[in-house]
């Protein structure tokens, strides 16, 4: 059942953490994240990896739509509600895996919740965990547990002494500053950092007067936090030195590039597939590859961090 | 880039038509809406309610559009029972549209409850196209029929049958639209089938359709949050009914293994068709 381990070599081929992947593109969690048959069409549409939405040990249902609102710029803020089908279920769907490399994104509110949950999935053909300590709008689950340094090093170390597969932490625009939960998770033994998930965020609709997520506040995506992920991403990769993979507002391959120079090993695309769909994966690695060209780099990893330098 | 279709517009509720006592259409002024294609459908907001998938209705008011709802669940429920000058959201039209071949002479319609709404948007582009139409509007009792009258009045310029059936014997035909279906396809040549309503009906007609050889197109139904193509909650294996339909031909559907069989309910699981009916 494991997954025959194949040496990656183009010039696109890229290292984080242990890991080893034909490119440095991820779908990001909560984005088309619930089937194995989506996975496979991703996978062969030319993503890195897979992120699986965040699974819990119970399904939840999430909120009444609406769940999603567009806005200009090509951003969206979301209030899902962390629906998912819980981690039974999940394995279920995920237990026949052959070649997608699925990164298996958990979230839960005390660190009791996370051994059971990997023991469902430890045994399965899965890369690694992403662990969800940044969701901004379910109560007692992500942020509320991220903006606690206590809670996050008891979690990580929780999850370390239950898998030997590599622990990310997703993290966010919290209370507490990004950098300082990162090296608290750093110090606990995560062995990489995802940056930034969703930041709390609102809509209201003029004609009704009404705010439009049925729970009122949701999560901003896309374009419009482009910046404050490239720098958090920047932040943390210059003064943690642990692998990051960046998330937010990733459209393009210069995107991608800029997101490297800032100090990230790979990055996540999530709100760009509503805009272009699943070519996002394989537009972006092309780009990514003539820019390698252009350079006269032979690897994508020669450019990671590059901007720390100036 | 495109897309300020994403984008919430307010539309204002002018008439609404009582089809039926469980179900009505509401007609609002909206010209994206109002351009829509035959399997399109629109988000719709009720505000501070629900946001629902529904397929656009046919509005003859130029610049207008309509949806027509059935009063099922919590959100249908509430939509039903707005009035006359209340507030909707509207997002889309997104999906796919139902394909008129070149070599469509005769098409054939098959339609149960809300599922006729795409069909009869259809109808209108068929009347265009001059193709000889026949409709078959299944129901469970006469009181529940409607949409006879639209169907005969969209297809006006080109030869057409209705037919209703309903599973009482109370109007029209006795049984279920697919056993209509079955008569007719013995006797007279189809060169497409289209059809829409509930999964169980429409994958009878798909497998009455495999018997006889003949293209079937559908429009088919999922739960919905996005309606963009990024939460996967309408996904059918790889499909995804927002974004790569809502109308699959006979030889995507033969690839769906959970098709008349399998969907996904809010968190994401798998659950088995009961023998419920959409709806």
């Amino acid at each position: 059942m494991k997954r025959t381990h194949q040496p990656y070599t183009g010039s696109l081929s890229t290292d984080l953490a242990g890991l080893q992947l034909r490119n440095p593109t991820m779908l990001a969690s909560g984005f088309l994240g619930i089937s194995q048959d989506v996975f496979n069409k991703i996978y062969r549409s030319g993503a890195g990896a897979v992120v699986s939405k965040s699974i819990s040990i119970e399904p939840f249902e999430g909120y009444r739509n609406p769940t999603l609102v567009s806005l200009e710029e090509c951003s969206y803020i979301n209030a899902v509600g962390l629906a998912n089908p819980g981690a039974e279920a999940f394995s279920r769907e995920i237990a026949f895996n052959k070649n997608v490399p699925i990164i298996v994104s958990l979230v839960g509110s005390s660190e009791d919740e996370f051994p059971p949950m990997i023991k469902k999935f430890d045994g399965l053909n899965i890369l690694a965990y992403e662990i969800n300590l940044s969701c901004p709008h379910v109560a007692k689950m992500g942020m509320e547990v991220g903006d606690d340094p206590e809670m996050v090093s008891t979690i990580v170390k929780k999850i370390k002494s239950n898998t030997h597969k590599p622990i990310i932490i997703k993290v966010g625009i919290g209370g507490i500053d990004v950098v300082k939960i990162a090296q608290v998770a750093r110090d606990a033994g995560a062995d990489a950092i995802t940056a930034i998930n969703t930041i709390r965020a609102m809509a209201i609709n003029t004609e009704t007067l009404m705010p439009v997520l049925s729970n009122r506040i949701g999560g901003l995506s896309g374009k419009s936090i482009k910046p404050v992920s490239i720098r958090c991403v920047y932040e943390i990769s210059k003064n943690l030195g642990i692998p990051v993979i960046g998330c937010g507002g990733i459209f393009t391959w210069e995107d991608a590039v800029e997101f490297m120079l800032a100090g990230a090993s790979a990055v996540q695309l999530g709100s760009v597939i509503g805009y272009k769909g699943v070519s996002a994966f394989s537009n972006i690695t092309r780009g990514i590859k003539r820019y390698l060209e252009r350079k006269g780099l032979k690897n994508a990893m020669e450019i990671v961090g590059l901007a720390q330098k100036y | 880039m495109r897309r300020n279709i994403d984008r919430i517009r307010a539309v204002v509720i002018e008439h609404i038509i009582e089809e039926t006592p469980t179900v009505k259409t509401f007609i609002f002024k909206d010209n994206i809406s109002s351009k829509s294609k035959p399997g399109q459908f629109l988000m719709v907001w009720i505000p501070r309610v629900e946001e629902l998938p529904m397929s656009v209705m046919v509005s003859e008011k130029k610049g207008y559009a309509a949806i027509t709802i059935r009063k099922l669940g919590f959100g249908s429920t509430a939509l039903f029972n707005k009035r006359k000058g209340e507030i909707l959201g509207v997002r889309g039209p997104y999906g796919n549209q139902f394909k008129i071949g070149n070599n469509t002479k005769k098409a054939l319609l098959v339609g149960g409850g809300t599922g006729l709404v795409p069909l009869l948007r259809l109808t209108t582009k068929l009347n265009e196209l001059k193709i000889d139409t026949t409709v078959v509007i299944g129901a469970r009792s006469k009181e529940e029929v409607f949409f006879e009258k639209q169907a005969n009045d969209f297809l006006d310029k080109t030869q057409h049958k209705v037919i209703i059936s309903t599973e009482d014997g109370s109007y029209g035909v006795k049984g279920y639209a697919t056993d209509v279906m079955s008569l007719i396809v013995n006797k007279e040549k189809f060169d497409t089938v289209y059809t829409s309503g509930p999964e169980l009906m429409i994958k009878k007609v798909f497998d009455i359709g495999l018997t006889n050889s003949l293209s079937v197109q559908a429009s088919l139904e999922r739960y919905m949050k996005c309606g963009v193509g990024i939460c996967a909650s309408c996904c059918i294996g790889d499909q995804l009914v927002c974004r790569d339909g809502t109308v699959f031909d006979e030889t995507q559907i033969s690839g769906m293994i959970e098709f008349g069989l399998m969907y996904r309910d809010k968190s994401g699981r798998k659950c088995r068709f009961s023998n419920v009916k959409l709806g």
